[in-house]
């Protein structure tokens, strides 16, 4: 069984969701991909912190550059930011209500968005189209079937 | 301990973390600096995609198998009818070829009698594009060949519309190619109808033609060529077609919005050219000596 050990757990989740980050949608679909490697991140540093830390959140940020080839090191910026942020919340995350719960990961989300677009103006890239933005509504409304899918397979094997 | 003790001390691991926190902020900004400025770590970039690379083909597969099913799927009639549009283009394309043949055998008489050298033939190589998608604001392709199919950095990029950019990497199995849209790129320029040199810069999602004089002859409608300046890219390759025309910031200049004559954005194969022109002049400092050896000739 794939799920005895979490370690492939998690190699599987990364590398299935850097692949879906890879798929290619119609033009008109583009904006609304949600950052599933950054979804994935979040429930490792929130369920397993002993195993995912800053260190494993930069080194997913690197391959992510080097997938869809970004300039190297800004998805790292932005995953650090974003475990970070998560592992200071942890402690209360889990208590909270779903709808908060939602909320919260919006709100990372979209800070993510901000920390992009300052590295965006810093290497004087050009700016991220306002639709992208919409991303970060569309990861939060995926956060609970992600949540209960990685969860189920996560936990399930105890 | 009172129940209330104040803004307490912070606790020793979360100084710890915030450390960390500060140590990987410094990591990742200055891979960022790194990467962006003077591209020191473009050979280990280059290597490290070989690591990704696996992940591409992967992302790659969906669009492939697609094309494959609508080929198997697609019914007799169309094709029968498929088969009528090609043969009529064929044959326009046919006749065009033949005034063309005809327009370059007196070229060549032409230029042998003005002492130049030859120009070498076009020659070309299909490569397809792997389907997939990148960062939004970079305009990069893949392309599933690399230096072991002889795709080498530097080659030109078209389709059969005109330019689409240059090759920036190559690996073993796949390559990377720069877009004329992307704002790393620059292009040198010429208007067919008048002759009048410019630059063409990408802007991200579309390009433009910039620091123009007020004064100068240009128009909407006035299409864009190569100039072959710079020697990098061949001359009289079309680029694109002035869309929109208007004055920049400053007031003194004019700033075209370009319609790239490639079909940037969609289509599944891209040819490569093979035979660059000239080695590619290595300074910059040379003189604007044409890429052809006809150029440098005296004229």
């Amino acid at each position: 069984m794939i799920t005895r050990n979490p370690w492939l757990l998690m190699l599987g989740s990364f590398t299935l969701a850097l692949v879906l980050m890879l798929l290619p949608l119609p033009p008109p679909l583009a904006p609304l991909r949600p950052p599933l490697v950054m979804l994935v991140l979040a429930y490792w540093v929130l369920e397993a912190p002993e195993r995912a830390g800053l260190g494993l959140a930069f080194f997913m940020g690197v391959i992510t550059d080097l997938a869809i080839g970004t300039v190297l090191g800004e998805s790292a910026l932005r995953m650090v930011v974003l475990a970070f942020l998560l592992d200071r919340f942890r402690p209360r995350f889990n208590f909270w209500p779903v709808w908060q719960q939602v909320l919260a990961i919006g709100a990372l989300l979209v800070n993510d968005r901000i920390v992009a677009a300052i590295v965006h103006v810093a290497t004087h890239a050009a700016p991220i189209p306002w639709m992208y933005w919409s991303a970060a509504a569309v990861g939060a409304l995926l956060w609970i079937p992600l949540f209960t899918l990685l969860d189920t397979l996560h936990q399930g094997r105890r | 301990m009172s129940s209330y003790a104040g803004p307490s001390a912070p606790r020793p691991e979360s100084v710890a973390e915030t450390l960390r926190l500060l140590a990987f902020l410094a990591a990742a900004i200055a891979l960022i600096t790194l990467d962006h400025r003077g591209g020191w770590l473009r050979a280990w970039r280059n290597q490290a995609e070989l690591a990704v690379q696996p992940l591409w083909m992967v992302a790659g597969l969906p669009g492939r198998m697609g094309e494959q099913m609508r080929n198997d799927a697609v019914s007799r009639s169309q094709l029968v009818e498929d088969n009528a549009v090609l043969r009529n283009a064929l044959l326009v394309s046919g006749a065009r070829v033949a005034r063309l043949q005809a327009a370059q055998a007196e070229n060549e008489r032409l230029r042998a009698l003005l002492g130049a050298a030859q120009r070498e033939r076009l020659d070309v190589q299909l490569a397809p594009i792997f389907d997939i998608d990148l960062d939004p604001t970079r305009q990069r392709l893949i392309l599933d060949a690399g230096s072991n199919q002889g795709v080498h950095v530097g080659q030109v990029v078209i389709d059969a519309g005109g330019v689409l950019g240059q090759v920036i990497e190559t690996k073993p199995r796949t390559s990377t190619v720069l877009l004329l849209t992307d704002p790393d790129h620059a292009l040198p320029v010429e208007v067919v109808r008048t002759g009048m040199r410019a630059i063409v810069y990408g802007r991200g999602d579309h390009m433009s033609v910039a620091n123009v004089p007020r004064s100068a002859d240009l128009k909407v409608g006035d299409v864009l060529q190569t100039s072959g300046l710079g020697g990098r890219f061949p001359p009289g390759f079309p680029v694109g077609t002035i869309g929109k025309l208007r004055l920049d910031d400053s007031r003194a200049f004019l700033e075209g919005t370009l319609v790239p004559a490639a079909q940037i954005n969609r289509g599944r194969e891209v040819l490569l050219l093979r035979s660059l022109p000239t080695p590619t002049a290595p300074a910059p400092a040379k003189l604007p000596a044409g890429p052809t050896p006809a150029m440098g000739a005296p004229r």
